[in-house]
């Protein structure tokens, strides 16, 4: 009997981890299980250019349909999975047991709800699919104002839409800045900036207390008493990687399913990669959970190559990008653990880095609208090409000559 | 539609029809030129859409904007003139019979 690979969850990291193991010759039955009913489909854009009519639905899903005939892979949509037997090498799929040799968990995060009064009220919007996205994209159509609750990523993305199309904008952030987990302080005061200049009302250190609906709208209530009245609402406070399924079936979690540089968790033959993982990067020497594009798309490539026999230690410097207005933020490396940073070009220019070091080495760049030295950072970083100080702040030099 | 060839490395011509509107890269990703990986979705965020543009064809395109030449620095497979990232070139009626060469690698 031939070999049969299951992969739990259809999305970036799902699918790549299915096209990746043909690539590297897996012959194989081939599994590839998602709860939603569309195929594989790009997430970034929902928050993004599918917001304002750019791109439809259609221009969404990674892969022609009939690529998962050509590359023989079982795309089983819709489907509930349920317990996973390591013993008997079993999972529930629906209603069906189906044996697996090797099993990847790629079940990404779902978004965590507002957990005061009103934040599960109907109408009160969360996005993380494309129903999700559909919704608020309708809302968008008919209301006159918005209210982001959460200054990170998402809430920021919707909230510059929002106001290109004319809504009078609000963005509440608990924490004393804007996407305060993932950018440093220089970057949150950038962009508060811009978006105060959109035209934004930026709140920070506002905690929400309660959400009331009325008959036209919201009233947003916040800690200090403050009411904001609303047509709509949006919520983006961060995600909740999706584990029970991991950890019912007894595979080590915490904050997500913990897997070593190889992809592997902690029983035999079941791996996974993504949102969901929290995960060993070999060159960091971290452990860190990280929902991006990039870390699911390397480390779905680690994950194939280790269900096929090879060690392909996941070593990849973490990248990411937001799209606010026309500024585009760009970030490599992992800046938090910084004690000396260097600004190149200015800010008030909108077209700026800043570069981050750690003990004289650089450990990260963050960059406005500027992507040379955004991508020359990750070469540096991939690299461990060294770069000083002075040479950062030296706007003469052509940081590409210090690459090639 | 608009019909454009991707040329592999190899020298093999696959020739696809892409919906005005839509990018190269949506165009080879929807019809399964493997040569484009285009991680970000076009997002102008990775540089995995690299395409060299037949000589021919150079003055046909709109311009590259400053985003995509500084993206353009750093693609596997070294840029020359010719290079463009296939997210950033939208399809017109015009652009029928477009001819575009693919790197060895993308990432």
């Amino acid at each position: 009997m031939s070999e049969t690979f299951i992969v739990v969850g259809a999305g970036q990291a799902g699918l790549q981890i299915c096209d990746s193991v043909r690539k590297e010759g897996y012959t194989g039955q081939l599994l590839l299980v998602g709860d939603e009913e569309l195929a594989p489909y790009q997430r970034p854009p929902l928050s993004k250019q599918f917001l304002e009519g750019e791109l439809d639905v259609d221009r969404l899903p990674f892969r022609p349909p009939n690529f998962f005939e050509k590359k023989d892979i079982t795309l089983m949509l819709g489907e509930a999975v349920g317990r996973i037997d390591v013993n008997k090498k079993t999972i529930l799929i629906g209603t069906r047991e189906i044996n697996f040799h090797k099993l990847a968990i790629a079940t990404g995060t779902r978004v965590r709800k507002l957990p005061i009064p009103g934040g599960e009220l109907e109408g009160v919007h969360y996005l993380r699919t494309v129903a999700d996205a559909n919704g608020i994209k309708d809302a968008l159509q008919n209301a006159k104002s918005l209210v982001a609750i959460g200054g990170g990523f998402i809430g920021l993305e919707i909230a510059a839409v929002a106001r290109k199309m004319g809504l009078a904008v609000s963005v509440i952030e608990a924490q004393g800045r804007l996407m305060e987990r993932a950018v440093s302080p220089t970057i949150s005061e950038y962009f508060s900036k811009v978006h105060s200049d959109a035209g934004v009302n930026v709140l920070l250190n506002s905690a929400v207390s309660s959400i009331g609906k009325r008959e036209e709208g919201f009233v947003i209530t916040l800690a200090d008493g403050q009411e904001i009245k609303t047509d709509m609402c949006v919520a983006g406070i961060g995600a909740v990687p999706n584990v029970e399924i991991a950890e019912a079936a007894g595979v080590e979690c915490n904050n997500g399913i913990v897997v070593d540089c190889f992809g592997r968790t902690s029983l035999e033959d079941v791996f996974a990669a993504g949102d969901c993982t929290m995960h060993e990067n070999a060159k960091l020497k971290v452990r860190h959970r990280l929902e991006s594009v990039q870390n699911a798309v390397d480390q779905a490539k680690t994950v194939a190559a280790i269900m096929m026999g090879l060690e392909k230690p996941y070593e990849q410097i973490p990248w990411f990008w937001s799209d606010q207005y026309d500024k585009k933020l760009q970030m490599v490396g992992r800046s938090k653990d910084a004690d000396e940073e260097v600004l190149r070009g200015q800010p008030s220019e909108h077209s700026f880095s800043v570069f981050y070091f750690k003990e004289g080495n650089l450990i990260g760049v963050e960059s406005v609208n500027q992507a040379k030295d955004h991508m020359l950072g990750r070469k540096m970083l991939n690299n461990d090409i060294h770069l000083t100080t002075t040479q950062a702040a030296d706007e003469t030099l052509d940081l590409k000559t210090l690459t090639s | 539609m608009p019909k454009i060839n991707f040329v592999e490395p190899d020298g093999s011509v696959t020739e696809v029809e892409v919906p005005v509107g839509w990018s190269v890269m949506e165009g080879a990703v929807q019809n399964g030129i493997e040569g484009i990986a285009a991680e970000c979705g076009g997002g102008c965020a990775c540089a995995t859409c690299h395409v060299f543009v037949d000589d021919a064809w150079l003055g046909k395109l709109a311009e590259r904007s400053d985003m995509e030449v500084d993206m353009l620095e750093c693609t596997a497979e070294e840029s020359t003139p010719n290079s463009r990232l296939s997210c950033q070139i939208k399809v017109t009626e015009e652009h029928d019979g477009l001819v575009v060469r693919l790197p060895e690698s993308q990432t």
